[in-house]
C-alpha cells in the first residue's frame, strides 16, 4: 500500500497545486502574448494560495470561530498570510497589465515575437 | 525615541513617499526624498553604532513578542546592509535632481519620487525584518517600485525590460513563498530566529526540507541575477533612467543576496546547508557567471548594458565567496557587497553625467570625452580600476579576501580562476579608457563639464572606493563581525 500514497485522498489538494503551479508556468514560458504570460502568472501564483490553504486544514476543526462548541480549529495564520498575498498578486497583475497598455501603445504590438523584430531594428 | 529607531528607518520613507504625491512638485518633492533618505543614512548610522556597542536589537512591532508577532530583527549582517541601501540611497537623491529632470518628462517627476522613496522603503524593510513573510511583503513593495521605475526610461525598450523583470521578479518572489510555506509546513513558524531553531530538529533527508531549500535558493537567485538567471538585468540596467539604475545597481541585488545569506546561513545553518550539496553548486554557477558575463561585457558597444554585465560578474564574485562557507570567504562575500555597491554606484553615476552631457552612452560617442569632461571621466576611471582590482582601491580588498579563502579551501585552481577573470575586467575597463582618453572627438561639438551638484556625489563615491581601500579597519571589522555570526551559527 505505501507505495500508492502519494495518491492517497489526502493528498488530492496538493496535486491540483501542483498541476495548476505547472500549467501556470508553462504558460508563461511558452506563450508569446504578454496578456497570456500575465494570465500564466495569475494562475502560478493561485497554485501557491491553494498550497498554503491547504496546509492550514486541520482534521475534523471548524473555521477558526471563537464560541462554544469549537474545539478544534482550523490554522488561520495560513488564511491572513494568503490575503496579504491576494493584495500584492492584484498589485503585480496591475502593474503588468498597465505595462502591456504602455507597450501597445508603443510599439503597437504586445506578440513577443514581432517586438523582438522591432527591437532588433531600432537597435 | 532610539528604541524605535529600527521601525523608523522604514517607516519614515514610506510615509513620505504620499507626500510627493499630494504635492505634484517636482523640487518639492525631490527634497522631500532627499531629507528622508538622509535622515535613513543617519538612523542606519546611529543603528550600526548601536548593534556594534550593545547586540542584537530587537523590535517587536505593536508590542507583540516574537515568534507571534512581526519582530525586527537587527545584527551586525543587517546593520551593516542597511548602512549600504541607506547611503547609496542618500548619494543617488542627492545626484538624482538634474538628471531627473533632464531623462523623465516633467509631468512624471514627482511619480519618480515617490516610487523610489517606496523602493528604498522596500529594500531598508527587507533588510530589518526578522519575519520571513514580511520579507516577502518588503520584497513585493520594492520590486513593485522598481518596475515602475524602470518603466520611465526614455526609450521605448525600457518597457519591455520592465514588463521582462516584472515576469521574472514574480517568479522568483513565488518561488521563495513557496520554499517559505513548505518550511512553515515542517516548523509552523515563519520567525527566522524561530525557524532556526525549530528546523535543528528536522530531518535533513526529509524531501519537504530539500524542496524548501530548493525553491528558496532558485527564488532568490532569480531575484539577485544570480548566472544562468540574470536575463532579466541587462536590458532592466541599461534602458531605465541613469540614476535608477546607479541606484539598483548598487542597492537592490546586494539587498537580495543578504535574504540569502539569512536563509542559507540563519535559517537553515551551515551545517545543513553543507550537506544539501548547494554550495557545490552555487561555487560552479559563480564562476561560471565571472567568465560569461566578464567575456559578453567586453563586446558590449553601449556602456550601460557593459557594466551591467559586470555586474553579473561581480555577484559571482560575491556568490562565490559565500560558497566557501568560510569566515574568510563569507566576509569576502560580505566585504565585497560592499565594496561592489560603492564603484558599481561610482561607474554608473559617471555615465549618468555622460548621459547628461552628451545624450548617449556608446562607446563610438564617447570618443575623446576625457577632455570636455575631466572629473567625470576620472571618477570612471577610478571606479574601473577598482573593478579590475588595481591595489589602494576597494576591489582589490575584496579580491585579496577572496585568493584568501580559495586557498584556505584548498583549491588553487578557484583561486587562479578569480585572477583569470580580473583580467577580463582590465579588457573591457581598458576599452572604455582607450575611446575615452586616446582617441580624437569626431565632430567639435561644445560639451561641457556635468553640473557641480552631479560631480560632488560622484567624487564622494569615487573617493569613497579609494578610502576604504586604504582604512579597510571598518568595513573588514564588520563583514567579520558578521561573517563570524553567520558561521558560527549564532542566529
Amino acid at each position: 500500500m505505501e507505495a500508492l500514497d502519494f495518491i492517497s485522498p489526502g493528498l488530492y489538494n496538493y496535486w491540483i497545486v501542483i498541476f495548476l503551479m505547472m500549467a501556470g508556468f508553462y504558460i508563461v514560458i511558452a506563450r508569446g502574448n504578454l496578456v497570456k504570460k500575465l494570465v500564466g502568472l495569475n494562475i502560478f501564483q493561485t497554485s501557491v494560495f491553494l498550497l498554503y490553504i491547504s496546509m492550514g486544514k486541520v482534521q475534523d476543526a471548524t473555521a477558526p470561530i471563537l464560541g462554544e462548541g469549537f474545539d478544534t480549529f482550523s490554522n488561520p495564520l495560513p488564511h491572513v498570510l494568503i490575503l496579504t498575498a491576494i493584495v500584492v498578486g492584484i498589485a503585480t497583475t496591475a502593474l503588468g497589465l498597465s505595462l502591456v497598455v504602455r507597450i501597445r501603445e508603443a510599439y503597437g504590438t504586445i506578440e513577443d515575437k514581432d517586438l523582438l523584430e522591432l527591437e532588433d531594428e531600432t537597435s | 525615541m532610539s528604541a524605535h529607531l529600527p521601525v523608523l528607518q522604514v517607516l519614515i520613507p514610506l510615509l513620505a513617499a504620499p507626500f510627493c504625491v499630494v504635492l505634484r512638485h517636482r523640487d518639492i518633492a525631490w527634497a522631500i526624498s532627499l531629507i528622508t533618505s538622509l535622515v535613513c543614512f543617519a538612523i542606519s548610522l546611529m543603528i550600526l553604532d548601536q548593534v556594534l556597542t550593545q547586540g542584537v536589537i530587537s523590535y517587536f512591532m505593536g508590542g507583540w513578542p516574537a515568534p507571534w508577532g512581526i519582530e525586527f530583527r537587527i545584527d551586525v549582517v543587517n546593520a551593516y546592509v542597511l548602512v549600504i541601501v541607506s547611503a547609496i540611497g542618500a548619494i543617488v537623491s542627492l545626484y538624482g535632481r538634474h538628471s531627473i529632470n533632464k531623462e523623465i518628462p516633467r509631468n512624471q517627476i514627482y511619480l519618480f519620487y515617490t516610487a523610489y522613496l517606496l523602493c528604498l522603503t522596500g529594500l531598508l524593510g527587507m533588510t530589518a525584518t526578522g519575519d520571513a513573510f514580511n520579507l516577502f511583503v518588503f520584497l513585493e513593495i520594492s520590486s513593485l517600485s522598481t518596475y515602475a521605475l524602470i518603466s520611465l526610461g526614455k526609450n521605448r525598450r525600457a518597457l519591455t525590460a520592465s514588463y521582462q523583470y516584472l515576469i521574472m521578479g514574480t517568479l522568483g518572489a513565488t518561488f521563495y513563498v513557496i520554499g517559505l510555506g513548505l518550511l512553515y509546513m515542517m516548523t509552523g513558524t515563519l520567525n527566522i530566529v524561530d525557524l532556526h531553531n525549530k528546523l535543528a530538529d528536522v530531518d535533513g533527508s526529509l524531501r519537504t526540507f530539500q524542496a524548501a531549500l530548493a525553491f528558496l535558493t532558485v527564488g532568490l537567485s532569480l531575484k539577485l541575477a544570480l548566472f544562468p538567471l540574470h536575463l532579466w538585468l541587462p536590458n532592466a540596467y541599461t534602458y531605465a533612467p541613469s540614476t535608477v539604475t546607479a541606484f539598483l545597481a548598487s542597492t537592490a541585488t546586494k539587498v537580495a543576496v543578504y535574504v540569502m545569506l539569512r536563509v542559507f546561513f540563519t535559517i537553515f545553518g551551515v551545517d545543513l546547508f553543507e550537506e544539501t550539496g548547494v554550495p557545490n553548486i552555487i561555487m560552479i554557477l559563480a564562476i561560471c557567471g565571472m567568465f560569461v558575463a566578464s567575456t559578453v561585457a567586453i563586446f558590449q558597444e553601449n556602456l550601460k548594458r557593459m557594466l551591467a554585465y559586470s555586474s553579473v560578474a561581480q555577484i559571482g564574485y560575491i556568490m562565490l565567496g559565500i560558497s566557501f562557507l568560510s569566515v574568510t570567504g563569507v566576509s569576502a562575500g560580505i566585504v565585497h557587497l560592499f565594496n561592489h555597491a560603492i564603484m558599481k554606484c561610482a561607474l554608473f553615476l559617471a555615465l549618468g553625467c555622460v548621459m547628461y552631457r552628451v545624450g548617449s552612452v556608446k562607446l563610438s560617442d564617447m570618443h575623446g570625452i576625457a577632455k570636455k569632461m575631466p572629473w567625470t571621466m576620472g571618477a570612471f576611471v577610478v571606479g574601473g580600476l577598482s573593478l579590475i582590482g588595481v591595489p589602494l582601491t576597494v576591489g582589490f580588498v575584496s579580491k585579496w579576501y577572496l585568493i584568501n579563502a580559495a586557498m584556505e579551501a584548498d583549491m588553487m585552481p578557484v583561486a587562479a580562476l578569480i585572477l583569470l577573470s580580473s583580467l577580463l575586467a582590465l579588457v573591457y575597463v581598458w576599452r572604455v579608457i582607450e575611446v575615452a582618453y586616446f582617441r580624437a572627438p569626431k565632430t567639435e561639438s561644445n560639451i561641457k563639464e556635468a553640473p557641480l551638484s552631479m560631480l560632488i556625489p560622484l567624487w564622494i563615491m569615487a573617493g569613497a572606493s579609494i578610502y576604504f581601500g586604504i582604512d579597510t579597519d571598518m568595513t573588514l571589522g564588520v563583514a567579520e563581525l558578521a561573517a563570524e555570526m553567520l558561521v558560527g551559527g549564532t542566529p
